[in-house]
């Protein structure tokens, strides 16, 4: 897939809570074909300290309306000065980047995510339910306050939440929570790694595939920099090219 | 029109626009991005005698205009180099550069004689400047002794344009410029990274798993063009000039202070269209000087 480095135009922009936001970016020319799991690496400017691009995930694409959703949570200076973004202020990104969740057919899927790992799960749902999967969606936050944007979720499957401090939904981390007493035939998940890795346990567990998004910091994005490297059963290879899915057993967790 | 060719001795660049080695893989991550025959050479990634893992993560820190690494030579050998590498991208119509690295001399000398049979590799540089190796790499270009040797038993088997990668991190550069240029050297290029260092106050560790790395971006740029005035005042080979370079101003300035041609890295993570956009602005900036021809910029500074 030939990747790109265009501008795009800031379309909208959604304050989900004090620090999480999804924007709207349009692209100059028709989108090429994203795959659920792909990022996008963004170019941040006029910041004192930041100096490489922004790697993020995709939230969502709309091909009718041109637009990748980007789903960000303030961390650092970069990702601050995103929010600062206006209507109508370009924004430059390489993309797209990486490989894709595998998509099976006719299944029972469970999705998993914890905090801002969210991020690419909606367009995974979306595709997994076109491909005539049953989707599961856990997401595992710290309180209500995180628990945002779970309407659209809804339309491709259920959608439970845990907390930390259990002010809504289940009590404990998405691991633990009481769904994952049904069966499932795939795992899919992105968040913290102590999560992803209790996430990989379970699936080991029950003997299900299980894939995680890894998101090592990296420099290019495209393979060039050899610094996002993980270390997996095939030695040292590049989380943005080779990633940032894998499935558990190609890694040494 | 104006003349953009420039002559390392015999080696002809059709600009004075390369990569820097290990921030352009093998050319083929960027083929999307640009066309690769518009540029003067491409350095690929360093190259060893024997595969390398390189560094456990984490190998990158970003500072302050710039970012730490330590990638540490990962790469999977020269053999593999030449059987599956060069086969894919020999036709580049460019010079492809390989950049020579080792832990011991021995390492040096077989994979420079191997690369020597490749018909479309005219030149190697010889890496004696890598601060992210535990063994070789940067102490062989921190002593002229050191330095001296490797370049000549380099050169008693390597018979086409031999560029040397000098180290920054030497109390005097001219010295170690100087000694492999009495060796044979056919160009040099510089700088490679500086040695530096970055920690997370918060858990007080290191940012790197190998505590220090190579310092590299626009923070080195001063660091860089010092070096680049200091060795084009010694020596009597091309000088190769690279550090921070992020725009066509920027590698002007590197001619000016002596450089022939000069090499963009760190901002190919930025821009991967970068190096077409500096061979442009380096024309247009021709065009508004009224210089004919590139080479009458090296070294025109204007001390006085």
């Amino acid at each position: 897939m030939k990747k790109l480095v265009q501008d795009f135009e800031v379309l909208h922009k959604e304050e989900l809570n004090d620090g999480t936001f999804v924007i709207d970016v349009k692209a100059s020319a028709p989108l090429p074909d994203i795959k659920p799991g792909q990022f996008v690496n963004v170019l941040v400017e006029n910041t004192a300290n930041t100096f490489l691009r922004r790697p993020l995930s995709i939230h969502f694409v709309d091909y009718e309306k041109n637009i990748i959703k980007l789903y960000i949570k303030k961390i650092g200076e970069g990702t601050a000065k995103l929010g600062e973004l206006l209507l109508g202020d370009k924004l430059n990104i390489v993309f797209p980047l990486g490989n894709q969740y595998s998509i099976p057919k006719n299944s029972k899927t469970l999705l998993i995510g914890g905090g801002c790992g969210v991020a690419p799960l909606l367009y995974l749902a979306k595709h997994l339910k076109d491909a005539g999967n049953e989707v599961t969606t856990i997401l595992g936050v710290r309180s209500a306050y995180d628990a945002v944007e779970l309407d659209p979720y809804k339309q491709y499957g259920r959608i439970f939440v845990t907390t930390e401090d259990g002010s809504i939904g289940e009590k404990g981390y998405p691991t633990q929570h009481s769904v994952l007493n049904e069966k499932f035939d795939y795992t899919f998940t992105c968040g913290p790694e102590p999560m992803m890795k209790a996430v990989a346990a379970y699936s080991k567990s029950k003997n299900i595939p299980c894939e995680v998004s890894l998101e090592n910091t990296m420099a290019c994005g495209f393979g060039a920099c050899l610094c996002c490297v993980t270390d997996t059963k095939r030695g040292n290879i590049c989380t943005c090219t080779e990633g940032p899915v894998f499935n558990i057993n190609e890694l040494k967790w | 029109m104006v003349n953009l060719e420039v002559k390392l001795k015999d080696l002809i660049l059709k600009n004075p626009v390369m990569t820097a080695s290990g921030t352009f893989g093998y050319g083929e991550e960027f083929e999307d991005f640009i066309d690769i025959s518009q540029l003067g050479g491409i350095l690929v990634k360093g190259t060893t005698r024997h595969h390398r893992e390189g560094n456990p993560y984490p190998r990158m820190a970003e500072t302050p205009s710039g970012m730490l690494n330590a990638v540490g030579l990962q790469n999977k050998g020269v053999e593999y180099f030449c059987d599956n590498i060069y086969p894919r991208i020999n036709h580049y119509n460019t010079n492809i550069l390989v950049n020579v690295s080792g832990s011991v001399i021995e390492d040096y000398v077989e994979t420079a004689a191997m690369i020597n049979e490749l018909d479309k590799i005219p030149a190697i540089e010889l890496n004696i400047s890598c601060p992210n190796v535990k063994e070789g790499g940067m102490a062989f270009g921190t002593s002229c002794s050191s330095a001296a040797s490797v370049v000549r038993e380099v050169r008693k088997v390597y018979k086409k344009h031999l560029m040397v990668k000098l180290s920054p991190n030497v109390t005097d550069i001219t010295e170690i410029a100087k000694a492999v240029e009495a060796e044979g050297a056919d160009s040099v290029s510089l700088i490679n990274t500086l040695l530096g260092m970055a920690i997370d106050s918060e858990t007080r560790k290191p940012l790197l798993s190998t505590v220090t790395g190579g310092l590299s971006g626009p923070c080195v740029k001063p660091v860089a063009l010092r070096m680049v005035w200091q060795v084009f005042n010694a020596v009597n080979i091309p000088i190769v000039g690279l550090g921070g370079i992020m725009n066509a101003k920027d590698a002007i300035e590197f001619i000016l202070a002596g450089a022939s041609a000069i090499q963009i890295g760190t901002a190919n993570f930025i821009d991967p269209q970068i190096t077409v956009k500096v061979v442009e602005g380096i024309k247009e900036y021709m065009i508004r000087h009224q210089v004919e021809n590139v080479t009458d910029l090296i070294g025109a500074i204007k001390t006085q």
